[in-house]
Protein backbone atom coordinates (compact mmCIF):
# COMPACT_ATOMS: atom_id res chain seq x y z
CA UNK A 1 0.00 0.00 0.00
CA UNK A 2 1.16 3.60 -0.78
CA UNK A 3 1.62 6.16 2.14
CA UNK A 4 -0.78 9.18 1.37
CA UNK A 5 0.80 11.99 3.22
CA UNK A 6 -1.24 12.15 6.41
CA UNK A 7 -2.02 15.72 7.68
CA UNK A 8 -1.88 17.20 10.73
CA UNK A 9 -4.55 16.33 13.12
CA UNK A 10 -3.65 18.69 15.78
CA UNK A 11 -1.64 21.75 15.30
CA UNK A 12 -0.75 23.67 18.23
CA UNK A 13 0.95 26.68 17.83
CA UNK A 14 2.73 29.78 19.86
CA UNK A 15 -0.04 28.50 22.52
CA UNK A 16 -0.34 30.37 25.59
CA UNK A 17 -2.15 30.20 28.85
CA UNK A 18 -2.26 32.22 32.23
CA UNK A 19 -4.07 32.18 35.43
CA UNK A 20 -4.22 35.44 36.54
CA UNK A 21 -0.97 36.28 36.37
CA UNK A 22 0.73 32.69 36.16
CA UNK A 23 2.16 31.92 33.05
CA UNK A 24 0.45 28.11 33.19
CA UNK A 25 1.55 27.54 29.45
CA UNK A 26 3.98 29.25 27.06
CA UNK A 27 4.43 29.15 23.66
CA UNK A 28 3.66 25.39 23.01
CA UNK A 29 3.96 24.15 19.84
CA UNK A 30 2.94 20.45 18.86
CA UNK A 31 2.32 18.96 15.36
CA UNK A 32 0.34 15.28 15.58
CA UNK A 33 -0.23 13.63 12.74
CA UNK A 34 -2.72 11.20 11.94
CA UNK A 35 -1.96 7.89 13.48
CA UNK A 36 0.48 9.31 15.75
CA UNK A 37 1.48 8.16 19.55
CA UNK A 38 2.50 10.94 21.47
CA UNK A 39 3.36 10.18 25.20
CA UNK A 40 3.70 13.53 27.15
CA UNK A 41 5.65 13.80 30.44
CA UNK A 42 6.77 15.76 33.04
CA UNK A 43 7.03 16.76 36.71
CA UNK A 44 3.64 17.59 38.13
CA UNK A 45 2.24 21.03 37.53
CA UNK A 46 4.29 21.62 34.34
CA UNK A 47 1.35 21.84 32.46
CA UNK A 48 1.04 18.56 30.17
CA UNK A 49 -2.83 18.08 31.31
CA UNK A 50 -3.93 21.65 30.63
CA UNK A 51 -2.19 21.42 27.46
CA UNK A 52 -3.85 18.36 26.41
CA UNK A 53 -7.14 19.72 27.82
CA UNK A 54 -7.44 22.96 25.65
CA UNK A 55 -6.93 21.06 22.44
CA UNK A 56 -11.10 20.31 23.25
CA UNK A 57 -11.46 23.05 25.29
CA UNK A 58 -12.30 21.71 28.23
CA UNK A 59 -9.65 24.50 29.59
CA UNK A 60 -9.72 27.45 27.23
CA UNK A 61 -6.34 29.85 25.66
CA UNK A 62 -5.71 33.07 25.56
CA UNK A 63 -3.40 33.01 23.14
CA UNK A 64 -1.85 31.08 20.21
CA UNK A 65 -3.82 28.87 17.77
CA UNK A 66 -4.84 25.20 17.98
CA UNK A 67 -6.80 23.51 15.24
CA UNK A 68 -8.01 19.72 15.01
CA UNK A 69 -8.28 18.13 11.98
CA UNK A 70 -7.92 21.73 10.22
CA UNK A 71 -10.79 23.37 12.29
CA UNK A 72 -9.44 26.41 14.53
CA UNK A 73 -11.14 25.35 18.00
CA UNK A 74 -11.15 28.75 19.68
CA UNK A 75 -12.53 29.95 23.45
CA UNK A 76 -16.34 30.63 23.17
CA UNK A 77 -16.48 29.10 19.47
CA UNK A 78 -20.24 27.58 18.62
CA UNK A 79 -20.32 24.04 18.01
CA UNK A 80 -17.22 23.07 19.95
CA UNK A 81 -19.88 19.88 20.38
CA UNK A 82 -18.60 19.01 16.46
CA UNK A 83 -15.02 19.20 17.42
CA UNK A 84 -15.17 17.04 20.94
CA UNK A 85 -17.13 14.33 19.34
CA UNK A 86 -13.67 13.57 17.10
CA UNK A 87 -11.82 14.05 20.57
CA UNK A 88 -12.03 11.34 22.90
CA UNK A 89 -10.81 12.09 26.17
CA UNK A 90 -9.94 9.58 29.19
CA UNK A 91 -9.37 11.48 32.31
CA UNK A 92 -7.43 10.26 36.09
CA UNK A 93 -10.77 10.30 38.13
CA UNK A 94 -12.70 8.26 35.31
CA UNK A 95 -15.44 10.58 35.60
CA UNK A 96 -18.32 8.19 34.68
CA UNK A 97 -21.85 9.52 35.56
CA UNK A 98 -22.55 6.91 38.58
CA UNK A 99 -26.83 7.25 38.31
CA UNK A 100 -26.80 5.88 35.46
CA UNK A 101 -25.95 1.97 34.42
CA UNK A 102 -22.20 0.91 32.48
CA UNK A 103 -24.46 1.04 29.29
CA UNK A 104 -26.29 3.84 29.89
CA UNK A 105 -23.16 5.67 30.49
CA UNK A 106 -21.81 4.84 26.94
CA UNK A 107 -24.91 5.39 25.01
CA UNK A 108 -25.29 8.64 26.36
CA UNK A 109 -23.27 10.86 23.92
CA UNK A 110 -23.78 8.87 20.73
CA UNK A 111 -27.71 9.47 21.26
CA UNK A 112 -27.51 13.29 22.54
CA UNK A 113 -24.34 13.99 20.11
CA UNK A 114 -24.84 11.88 16.97
CA UNK A 115 -28.21 11.61 17.18
CA UNK A 116 -28.14 8.11 17.08
CA UNK A 117 -31.41 5.62 17.90
CA UNK A 118 -31.10 4.11 21.41
CA UNK A 119 -30.91 0.28 19.44
CA UNK A 120 -28.14 1.19 17.78
CA UNK A 121 -25.93 2.69 20.32
CA UNK A 122 -27.16 0.06 22.07
CA UNK A 123 -25.01 -2.41 19.80
CA UNK A 124 -21.91 -0.04 19.20
CA UNK A 125 -21.81 -0.02 22.66
CA UNK A 126 -21.76 -3.52 23.71
CA UNK A 127 -19.26 -3.70 20.75
CA UNK A 128 -16.79 -1.51 22.72
CA UNK A 129 -18.11 -3.26 25.88
CA UNK A 130 -16.68 -6.50 24.28
CA UNK A 131 -13.23 -4.75 23.18
CA UNK A 132 -12.52 -3.78 27.02
CA UNK A 133 -13.59 -7.29 28.15
CA UNK A 134 -16.42 -5.61 30.30
CA UNK A 135 -19.61 -6.62 28.01
CA UNK A 136 -20.87 -8.80 31.06
CA UNK A 137 -20.82 -6.28 33.30
CA UNK A 138 -23.36 -3.67 31.00
CA UNK A 139 -26.14 -2.96 33.44
CA UNK A 140 -24.31 -2.59 36.65
CA UNK A 141 -23.30 0.35 37.94
CA UNK A 142 -19.98 2.52 37.97
CA UNK A 143 -19.29 1.94 41.59
CA UNK A 144 -19.74 -1.72 41.61
CA UNK A 145 -17.01 -2.09 39.37
CA UNK A 146 -13.37 -1.73 40.10
CA UNK A 147 -11.03 0.98 39.15
CA UNK A 148 -9.60 -1.14 36.80
CA UNK A 149 -12.73 -1.76 34.96
CA UNK A 150 -14.05 1.96 35.23
CA UNK A 151 -11.19 3.09 33.43
CA UNK A 152 -11.41 0.45 30.67
CA UNK A 153 -15.47 1.64 30.62
CA UNK A 154 -14.45 5.01 30.24
CA UNK A 155 -12.25 4.21 27.50
CA UNK A 156 -14.88 2.83 25.46
CA UNK A 157 -17.62 5.28 26.06
CA UNK A 158 -14.61 7.85 24.18
CA UNK A 159 -14.81 5.29 21.39
CA UNK A 160 -18.20 4.58 21.49
CA UNK A 161 -17.92 8.26 19.67
CA UNK A 162 -15.65 6.98 16.83
CA UNK A 163 -12.98 9.84 17.68
CA UNK A 164 -10.08 10.87 15.53
CA UNK A 165 -7.92 11.24 18.60
CA UNK A 166 -7.42 10.33 22.01
CA UNK A 167 -6.21 11.83 24.76
CA UNK A 168 -5.39 10.31 27.66
CA UNK A 169 -4.98 12.77 31.29
CA UNK A 170 -2.92 10.32 33.47
CA UNK A 171 -5.34 7.34 32.61
CA UNK A 172 -3.56 4.91 35.08
CA UNK A 173 -2.50 7.54 38.18
CA UNK A 174 -5.49 6.53 40.20
CA UNK A 175 -5.48 2.99 39.78
CA UNK A 176 -4.21 0.09 42.13
CA UNK A 177 -1.12 -1.32 40.80
CA UNK A 178 -2.59 -4.33 39.94
CA UNK A 179 -5.36 -3.10 38.05
CA UNK A 180 -2.71 -0.98 36.11
CA UNK A 181 -1.94 -3.64 33.03
CA UNK A 182 -5.75 -4.24 32.02
CA UNK A 183 -5.99 0.07 31.25
CA UNK A 184 -2.39 -0.14 29.32
CA UNK A 185 -3.02 -3.37 27.39
CA UNK A 186 -6.59 -1.61 26.35
CA UNK A 187 -4.58 1.34 25.40
CA UNK A 188 -1.65 -0.68 23.49
CA UNK A 189 -4.55 -2.59 21.53
CA UNK A 190 -5.85 0.35 20.81
CA UNK A 191 -2.66 1.66 19.37
CA UNK A 192 -1.74 -1.19 17.60
CA UNK A 193 -5.21 -0.46 15.97
CA UNK A 194 -3.79 2.98 14.17
CA UNK A 195 -5.30 5.31 16.95
CA UNK A 196 -4.42 8.81 17.16
CA UNK A 197 -3.38 9.18 20.96
CA UNK A 198 -1.44 12.00 23.00
CA UNK A 199 -1.12 10.61 26.49
CA UNK A 200 -0.17 12.11 29.89
CA UNK A 201 1.49 9.30 31.41
CA UNK A 202 4.19 7.99 33.72
CA UNK A 203 4.24 4.79 32.18
CA UNK A 204 7.26 4.88 30.69
CA UNK A 205 7.33 0.96 29.76
CA UNK A 206 4.49 2.36 27.87
CA UNK A 207 6.04 4.96 26.09
CA UNK A 208 9.09 2.59 25.25
CA UNK A 209 6.43 0.12 23.57
CA UNK A 210 4.06 2.47 22.04
CA UNK A 211 5.00 6.20 21.49
CA UNK A 212 6.26 7.42 18.15
CA UNK A 213 7.55 10.42 20.24
CA UNK A 214 7.55 11.50 23.97
CA UNK A 215 7.18 15.68 25.52
CA UNK A 216 9.08 16.41 28.01
CA UNK A 217 7.48 19.56 29.87
CA UNK A 218 8.23 21.69 32.64
CA UNK A 219 7.06 24.64 34.34
CA UNK A 220 4.66 25.12 31.09
CA UNK A 221 7.07 24.96 28.55
CA UNK A 222 7.87 22.17 25.83
CA UNK A 223 11.71 21.47 26.85
CA UNK A 224 12.50 18.24 24.64
CA UNK A 225 10.53 16.36 21.72
CA UNK A 226 12.59 13.26 20.93
CA UNK A 227 12.35 9.60 19.80
CA UNK A 228 11.47 7.30 23.12
CA UNK A 229 14.76 5.79 22.95
CA UNK A 230 16.93 8.90 22.30
CA UNK A 231 14.42 10.71 25.23
CA UNK A 232 15.22 7.51 27.77
CA UNK A 233 18.46 7.20 26.96
CA UNK A 234 19.92 10.17 26.13
CA UNK A 235 18.31 13.12 27.27
CA UNK A 236 19.73 16.28 26.24
CA UNK A 237 18.14 19.18 28.39
CA UNK A 238 19.51 18.81 32.23
CA UNK A 239 15.72 19.14 33.56
CA UNK A 240 15.16 16.23 31.49
CA UNK A 241 17.79 14.48 32.94
CA UNK A 242 16.65 15.22 36.87
CA UNK A 243 13.13 14.11 35.96
CA UNK A 244 14.47 11.10 34.48
CA UNK A 245 17.00 10.41 37.19
CA UNK A 246 13.88 10.71 39.90
CA UNK A 247 11.58 8.58 37.93
CA UNK A 248 13.36 5.83 37.48
CA UNK A 249 16.22 6.03 40.57
CA UNK A 250 14.23 4.11 42.85
CA UNK B 1 -14.48 -14.48 71.64
CA UNK B 2 -16.62 -16.77 69.82
CA UNK B 3 -17.09 -15.33 65.96
CA UNK B 4 -20.11 -16.67 65.40
CA UNK B 5 -22.34 -14.65 68.01
CA UNK B 6 -21.76 -10.78 68.83
CA UNK B 7 -22.38 -9.43 71.70
CA UNK B 8 -26.07 -8.54 72.56
CA UNK B 9 -26.78 -4.78 71.90
CA UNK B 10 -26.99 -3.33 75.47
CA UNK B 11 -31.20 -2.41 75.51
CA UNK B 12 -32.28 1.55 75.66
CA UNK B 13 -34.21 2.50 78.75
CA UNK B 14 -35.84 5.42 79.65
CA UNK B 15 -33.56 6.90 82.35
CA UNK B 16 -35.08 8.67 85.29
CA UNK B 17 -34.48 12.09 83.80
CA UNK B 18 -36.67 10.69 80.61
CA UNK B 19 -39.54 10.42 83.13
CA UNK B 20 -38.65 14.11 84.63
CA UNK B 21 -39.11 15.22 81.43
CA UNK B 22 -42.09 13.84 80.15
CA UNK B 23 -44.21 14.18 84.08
CA UNK B 24 -43.30 17.91 83.10
CA UNK B 25 -44.97 17.83 79.57
CA UNK B 26 -47.96 15.99 81.43
CA UNK B 27 -47.90 18.70 83.59
CA UNK B 28 -47.91 21.74 81.34
CA UNK B 29 -50.59 20.46 79.26
CA UNK B 30 -53.02 19.36 82.28
CA UNK B 31 -52.05 22.78 84.05
CA UNK B 32 -53.13 24.50 80.32
CA UNK B 33 -56.13 22.38 80.60
CA UNK B 34 -56.92 23.28 84.28
CA UNK B 35 -56.63 27.00 83.32
CA UNK B 36 -59.20 27.41 80.43
CA UNK B 37 -61.80 24.77 81.88
CA UNK B 38 -61.46 26.44 85.95
CA UNK B 39 -60.03 29.69 85.46
CA UNK B 40 -61.37 30.89 82.02
CA UNK B 41 -64.58 29.20 82.43
CA UNK B 42 -64.39 28.67 78.46
CA UNK B 43 -67.46 26.18 76.98
CA UNK B 44 -66.44 24.38 74.40
CA UNK B 45 -68.59 23.48 71.69
CA UNK B 46 -67.28 21.66 69.20
CA UNK B 47 -70.57 21.09 66.91
CA UNK B 48 -71.21 24.79 65.88
CA UNK B 49 -67.11 24.71 64.52
CA UNK B 50 -67.82 21.16 62.71
CA UNK B 51 -70.76 21.69 60.97
CA UNK B 52 -68.46 24.79 59.39
CA UNK B 53 -66.42 21.35 57.71
CA UNK B 54 -69.71 19.69 57.17
CA UNK B 55 -72.80 21.00 56.58
CA UNK B 56 -75.66 18.80 57.62
CA UNK B 57 -79.17 19.63 56.06
CA UNK B 58 -82.23 18.60 58.05
CA UNK B 59 -84.80 19.41 55.87
CA UNK B 60 -83.19 16.97 53.05
CA UNK B 61 -80.90 15.20 55.17
CA UNK B 62 -77.90 15.94 52.53
CA UNK B 63 -74.64 16.41 54.15
CA UNK B 64 -72.41 19.62 51.75
CA UNK B 65 -68.60 20.75 52.13
CA UNK B 66 -68.76 23.71 53.62
CA UNK B 67 -66.38 26.68 54.60
CA UNK B 68 -62.99 25.11 55.94
CA UNK B 69 -63.14 22.40 53.79
CA UNK B 70 -63.36 24.53 50.40
CA UNK B 71 -60.93 26.56 52.32
CA UNK B 72 -58.86 23.05 52.68
CA UNK B 73 -59.24 22.96 49.00
CA UNK B 74 -57.75 26.31 48.02
CA UNK B 75 -55.07 25.79 50.47
CA UNK B 76 -54.07 22.59 48.61
CA UNK B 77 -54.70 23.67 45.12
CA UNK B 78 -52.54 26.94 46.51
CA UNK B 79 -49.77 24.35 47.55
CA UNK B 80 -49.76 22.30 44.22
CA UNK B 81 -49.56 25.08 41.67
CA UNK B 82 -46.89 27.47 43.66
CA UNK B 83 -45.12 24.02 44.15
CA UNK B 84 -44.00 23.34 40.49
CA UNK B 85 -44.35 27.05 39.60
CA UNK B 86 -41.56 27.31 42.44
CA UNK B 87 -39.67 24.15 41.25
CA UNK B 88 -39.49 25.85 37.84
CA UNK B 89 -38.30 29.28 38.76
CA UNK B 90 -36.24 27.73 41.93
CA UNK B 91 -34.20 25.32 38.69
CA UNK B 92 -34.15 27.97 36.66
CA UNK B 93 -33.05 30.33 38.78
CA UNK B 94 -30.75 27.42 40.56
CA UNK B 95 -28.92 26.80 37.15
CA UNK B 96 -28.35 30.37 36.81
CA UNK B 97 -26.31 31.16 40.29
CA UNK B 98 -24.21 28.27 38.87
CA UNK B 99 -23.63 30.14 35.44
CA UNK B 100 -20.39 31.70 33.97
CA UNK B 101 -22.56 33.75 32.45
CA UNK B 102 -22.72 37.42 34.99
CA UNK B 103 -25.81 38.85 33.75
CA UNK B 104 -27.58 35.69 34.81
CA UNK B 105 -25.59 35.17 37.87
CA UNK B 106 -26.46 39.09 38.69
CA UNK B 107 -30.64 38.43 37.86
CA UNK B 108 -30.19 35.30 40.06
CA UNK B 109 -28.60 36.61 42.84
CA UNK B 110 -30.39 39.84 43.09
CA UNK B 111 -33.59 37.95 43.17
CA UNK B 112 -32.52 35.73 45.92
CA UNK B 113 -31.26 38.58 47.95
CA UNK B 114 -34.23 40.72 47.63
CA UNK B 115 -36.78 38.21 48.73
CA UNK B 116 -34.27 36.22 51.58
CA UNK B 117 -34.08 40.07 53.07
CA UNK B 118 -37.60 41.06 53.14
CA UNK B 119 -40.50 39.77 55.58
CA UNK B 120 -42.75 37.99 53.90
CA UNK B 121 -45.94 40.08 54.62
CA UNK B 122 -44.05 42.97 53.24
CA UNK B 123 -43.08 41.08 50.17
CA UNK B 124 -46.43 40.21 49.73
CA UNK B 125 -48.26 43.53 50.24
CA UNK B 126 -45.45 44.90 47.92
CA UNK B 127 -46.26 42.17 45.33
CA UNK B 128 -50.03 41.88 45.41
CA UNK B 129 -50.80 46.06 45.50
CA UNK B 130 -47.60 47.03 42.77
CA UNK B 131 -47.13 43.99 40.96
CA UNK B 132 -50.39 41.61 40.07
CA UNK B 133 -52.94 44.66 40.46
CA UNK B 134 -51.36 46.24 37.51
CA UNK B 135 -50.24 43.21 35.62
CA UNK B 136 -53.22 41.33 35.92
CA UNK B 137 -55.90 43.79 34.01
CA UNK B 138 -53.29 44.26 32.24
CA UNK B 139 -53.29 40.42 31.08
CA UNK B 140 -56.52 40.10 30.84
CA UNK B 141 -57.06 37.42 33.51
CA UNK B 142 -59.90 39.37 35.01
CA UNK B 143 -62.23 39.14 31.12
CA UNK B 144 -61.04 35.36 31.19
CA UNK B 145 -62.68 34.26 34.16
CA UNK B 146 -66.18 36.03 33.20
CA UNK B 147 -67.38 34.51 29.96
CA UNK B 148 -65.00 31.39 28.60
CA UNK B 149 -66.44 28.14 28.46
CA UNK B 150 -63.60 26.90 29.83
CA UNK B 151 -63.85 28.04 32.70
CA UNK B 152 -66.49 26.60 33.56
CA UNK B 153 -65.68 22.91 33.09
CA UNK B 154 -65.63 21.26 36.23
CA UNK B 155 -62.00 19.97 35.48
CA UNK B 156 -61.18 23.77 35.44
CA UNK B 157 -63.10 24.37 39.24
CA UNK B 158 -61.15 21.37 40.49
CA UNK B 159 -57.77 22.93 39.48
CA UNK B 160 -58.48 26.49 40.08
CA UNK B 161 -61.19 27.03 42.61
CA UNK B 162 -64.55 29.30 41.35
CA UNK B 163 -63.54 31.38 38.27
CA UNK B 164 -64.91 34.79 40.10
CA UNK B 165 -62.08 34.53 42.69
CA UNK B 166 -59.29 33.50 39.17
CA UNK B 167 -57.11 36.17 39.39
CA UNK B 168 -56.97 36.46 43.16
CA UNK B 169 -56.03 32.79 43.34
CA UNK B 170 -53.33 33.88 40.53
CA UNK B 171 -51.87 36.05 42.72
CA UNK B 172 -51.71 34.29 45.71
CA UNK B 173 -49.74 31.58 43.62
CA UNK B 174 -47.73 33.60 42.10
CA UNK B 175 -46.64 35.53 45.42
CA UNK B 176 -46.14 32.51 47.14
CA UNK B 177 -43.90 30.68 44.15
CA UNK B 178 -42.40 33.63 44.15
CA UNK B 179 -41.46 33.61 47.38
CA UNK B 180 -40.93 30.10 48.44
CA UNK B 181 -38.73 29.91 44.93
CA UNK B 182 -35.86 32.23 46.13
CA UNK B 183 -35.15 29.23 48.67
CA UNK B 184 -35.75 26.31 46.33
CA UNK B 185 -33.27 28.61 44.04
CA UNK B 186 -30.61 28.13 46.78
CA UNK B 187 -31.30 24.25 47.15
CA UNK B 188 -30.70 23.92 43.99
CA UNK B 189 -27.59 25.97 43.59
CA UNK B 190 -26.22 23.76 46.13
CA UNK B 191 -27.36 20.74 44.71
CA UNK B 192 -25.68 21.54 40.91
CA UNK B 193 -22.33 22.83 42.92
CA UNK B 194 -22.11 19.28 45.24
CA UNK B 195 -21.94 17.29 42.05
CA UNK B 196 -18.31 17.19 40.91
CA UNK B 197 -16.62 18.67 38.30
CA UNK B 198 -15.41 16.10 36.62
CA UNK B 199 -18.73 15.12 35.74
CA UNK B 200 -19.03 18.21 33.70
CA UNK B 201 -15.56 17.83 32.38
CA UNK B 202 -16.93 13.67 31.33
CA UNK B 203 -19.87 15.07 29.53
CA UNK B 204 -18.40 17.92 28.24
CA UNK B 205 -16.14 15.12 26.61
CA UNK B 206 -17.84 13.13 25.14
CA UNK B 207 -20.06 16.47 23.33
CA UNK B 208 -22.65 16.89 25.22
CA UNK B 209 -24.55 20.31 24.94
CA UNK B 210 -24.80 22.33 28.30
CA UNK B 211 -27.80 21.80 28.20
CA UNK B 212 -28.06 17.59 28.03
CA UNK B 213 -25.02 17.80 30.36
CA UNK B 214 -27.58 19.49 33.00
CA UNK B 215 -30.69 17.83 31.75
CA UNK B 216 -29.02 13.92 31.77
CA UNK B 217 -26.18 14.31 33.81
CA UNK B 218 -26.00 17.07 36.94
CA UNK B 219 -30.06 17.48 37.71
CA UNK B 220 -30.12 13.61 37.95
CA UNK B 221 -27.69 13.35 40.86
CA UNK B 222 -28.44 16.91 41.95
CA UNK B 223 -31.99 16.10 42.75
CA UNK B 224 -31.32 13.17 44.70
CA UNK B 225 -28.94 15.12 47.14
CA UNK B 226 -31.29 17.76 47.52
CA UNK B 227 -34.77 16.11 48.01
CA UNK B 228 -34.72 16.11 51.50
CA UNK B 229 -34.17 20.02 51.92
CA UNK B 230 -36.34 20.22 49.16
CA UNK B 231 -39.29 17.97 50.74
CA UNK B 232 -39.03 20.64 53.93
CA UNK B 233 -38.63 23.95 51.84
CA UNK B 234 -42.47 21.79 50.15
CA UNK B 235 -43.66 21.72 53.57
CA UNK B 236 -43.02 25.20 54.73
CA UNK B 237 -44.29 26.38 51.56
CA UNK B 238 -47.88 24.82 52.63
CA UNK B 239 -47.51 26.26 55.82
CA UNK B 240 -46.80 29.78 54.22
CA UNK B 241 -49.66 29.29 52.18
CA UNK B 242 -51.52 30.98 55.34
CA UNK B 243 -50.01 34.52 54.56
CA UNK B 244 -51.97 35.02 51.41
CA UNK B 245 -54.67 34.95 53.46
CA UNK B 246 -53.80 38.82 53.88
CA UNK B 247 -54.35 39.67 50.23
CA UNK B 248 -58.18 37.68 50.79
CA UNK B 249 -57.29 34.21 48.86
CA UNK B 250 -59.89 32.40 50.77
CA UNK B 251 -57.90 29.35 52.11
CA UNK B 252 -57.93 27.78 54.80
CA UNK B 253 -56.47 30.63 57.29
CA UNK B 254 -58.72 32.92 55.67
CA UNK B 255 -61.75 31.22 56.22
CA UNK B 256 -60.52 29.82 59.89
CA UNK B 257 -61.00 33.86 60.36
CA UNK B 258 -64.12 34.11 59.17
CA UNK B 259 -65.42 31.25 61.56
CA UNK B 260 -63.73 31.77 64.77
CA UNK B 261 -65.44 35.36 64.32
CA UNK B 262 -68.98 34.17 63.28
CA UNK B 263 -68.95 31.47 66.02
CA UNK B 264 -67.06 32.88 68.96
CA UNK B 265 -65.73 29.25 69.09
CA UNK B 266 -62.06 30.25 68.96
CA UNK B 267 -60.31 27.51 70.38
CA UNK B 268 -62.46 25.20 68.51
CA UNK B 269 -61.67 26.79 64.97
CA UNK B 270 -58.20 26.95 65.42
CA UNK B 271 -57.57 23.72 66.90
CA UNK B 272 -59.31 22.08 64.39
CA UNK B 273 -57.34 24.54 61.79
CA UNK B 274 -54.32 23.33 63.02
CA UNK B 275 -54.96 19.70 63.08
CA UNK B 276 -55.88 20.36 59.44
CA UNK B 277 -52.74 21.51 58.66
CA UNK B 278 -50.94 18.71 60.59
CA UNK B 279 -52.54 16.43 58.20
CA UNK B 280 -51.84 18.09 55.30
CA UNK B 281 -48.14 18.76 55.99
CA UNK B 282 -47.11 15.12 57.66
CA UNK B 283 -48.88 13.11 54.18
CA UNK B 284 -46.17 15.52 52.22
CA UNK B 285 -44.04 14.24 54.40
CA UNK B 286 -44.45 11.08 53.86
CA UNK B 287 -44.94 10.94 50.13
CA UNK B 288 -41.63 12.91 50.44
CA UNK B 289 -39.93 10.24 52.39
CA UNK B 290 -41.01 7.22 50.13
CA UNK B 291 -39.46 9.51 47.01
CA UNK B 292 -36.61 9.64 49.13
CA UNK B 293 -36.16 5.67 49.70
CA UNK B 294 -37.04 5.08 46.06
CA UNK B 295 -34.16 7.44 44.37
CA UNK B 296 -32.08 6.03 47.41
CA UNK B 297 -32.56 2.24 46.01
CA UNK B 298 -32.24 3.24 42.52
CA UNK B 299 -29.00 4.76 43.16
CA UNK B 300 -27.87 1.22 44.87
Amino acid sequence: MLDAQPGPLVEISNMCKWYGDFSALHDINLTVAEGEKVVVCGPSGSGKSTMIRCINQLETHQSGTISVDGVEVAPGMKNIERIRRDVGMVFQGFNLFPHITILDNLILGPMRNRGMSKADATQLAMQYLERVRIAEQAAKYPSQLSGGQQQRVAIARSLCMKPKIMLFDEPTSALDPEMIAGVLDVMIELAEEGMTMICVTHEMGFARKVADRVVFMDEGEIIEIAAPENFFNNPQSDRAKTFLGQLLGH
Amino acid sequence: MDRASPPAPAKKRLTGLDFVLFGGVAALILYSAYRINDVLVYRWDWSRVLSFVVLHDEATGTYAANLLLHGLATTLRLAVWATILASIIGIVMGYWRTCENLTARIISRGYVELIRNLPPLVFIFIFYFFVSSQIFPALGVDDISRDNWVVNTTAFRVMFGDPQLLSNFLAGVLCLALFEAAYVTEIVRAGIQSVGKGQWEGARAIGLSRINVLRDVILPQAVRKILPPLAGQFITLIKDSAIVSLISVQELTFLATEVAATTTKVFETWILVGAMYFVLCYSFALFFSRLERRAAKSRR
